[in-house]
């Protein structure tokens, strides 16, 4: 195994459409192939960007449209970088956003897991808003040395017969 | 969204659902709309989710499945997902989703449980 590695990055610009949600997974794995990730790291990371990238659909632009950026980068210790950038309402409160199950989008039955399961399948996620100006999400996965098996961590869910807690 | 009627089949009180192939936002709304007009078809009690298709879930797939729970839980029925792979039925057992579905392996449709007639 190498130890070092050319430095990469990507950066990619798209409308802030439903369908594009498949598209940021494709070209995330497509960039991350190189490393000869695990399946199951690559289907982590596709994980990831797939809730960020709806997060900025649904909740940055409302469903109505505008641009989402993504941007990533593999360093030459082989970790990851990748952010996903809206320029839509941002985000009030991030800490509660960020809250296992916490969902402004009950009418479409959103499961308030997307920034659970970005936690969960990264090795590391930063999350910053300005209300009014946007949301950057920065997560990162290192792909260096070993790769574990490991068990996704997502804060337990309760749900109880309504489906909520 | 009349398309694929095919991948939704009632079954006695049973209603499966075909998940496709990458369960998203994308294609959320799509399935929620036609699974729920099934739902009222006055015989579905249970609903089957057949992940044998689906290689990708996010959490918009949980969205699916607690929205469908919540409309047939009051009724008694029971939600069941069947033929998920091994990081589908990971992700459904991590988030909890195991509390108010049965995930079960080796079911098809062709072996549905017998419904349970007990329940109100």
């Amino acid at each position: 195994m190498e130890n070092e590695y050319t430095k990469n990055e990507i950066c990619l610009e798209f409308d802030a459409i439903s369908e594009n949600e498949g598209l940021a997974r494709v070209v995330i794995a497509a960039f991350v192939a190189r490393l000869d990730p695990a399946i199951d790291a690559l289907e982590d990371v596709k994980t990831a960007v797939s809730e960020a990238v709806t997060n900025a659909v649904i909740h940055g632009y409302g469903e109505r449209g505008g641009r989402v950026v993504m941007r990533a980068a593999i360093s030459a210790d082989k970790e990851l970088s990748v952010e996903i950038i809206d320029s839509g309402v941002g985000i009030a409160d991030v800490e509660q956003a960020m809250q296992p199950l916490f969902t402004t989008g009950l009418a479409n039955e959103r499961s308030g897991m997307g920034f659970s399961f970005m936690e969960a399948f990264m090795d590391r996620l930063e999350v910053e808003s300005h209300v009014g100006e946007g949301t950057c999400v920065h997560m990162w996965k290192s792909f260096g040395g070993r790769q574990e098996e490991t068990e996704p961590v997502l804060q337990a869910a309760v749900w109880n017969r309504s489906g909520r807690v | 969204m009349e398309k694929k009627m095919e991948e939704y089949a009632i079954i006695d009180d049973y209603l499966c659902i075909r998940m496709p192939g990458e369960v998203d936002h994308h294609g959320a709304a799509g399935i929620r709309e036609c699974a729920d007009r099934l739902i009222l078809d006055d015989k579905v009690k249970n609903i089957v989710f057949d992940f044998e298709d689906t290689t990708f879930m996010d959490s918009s797939g949980l969205g699916i499945i607690i929205g469908r729970y919540r409309k047939i839980s009051c009724f008694g029925g029971k939600v069941y997902a069947i033929n998920a792979n091994e990081r589908i039925s990971r992700i459904l057992k991590a988030s909890g989703m195991s509390s108010i579905i049965e995930i079960l392996t080796g079911w098809s449709t062709s072996t549905l449980p017998e419904s349970d007639k007990d329940t109100v």
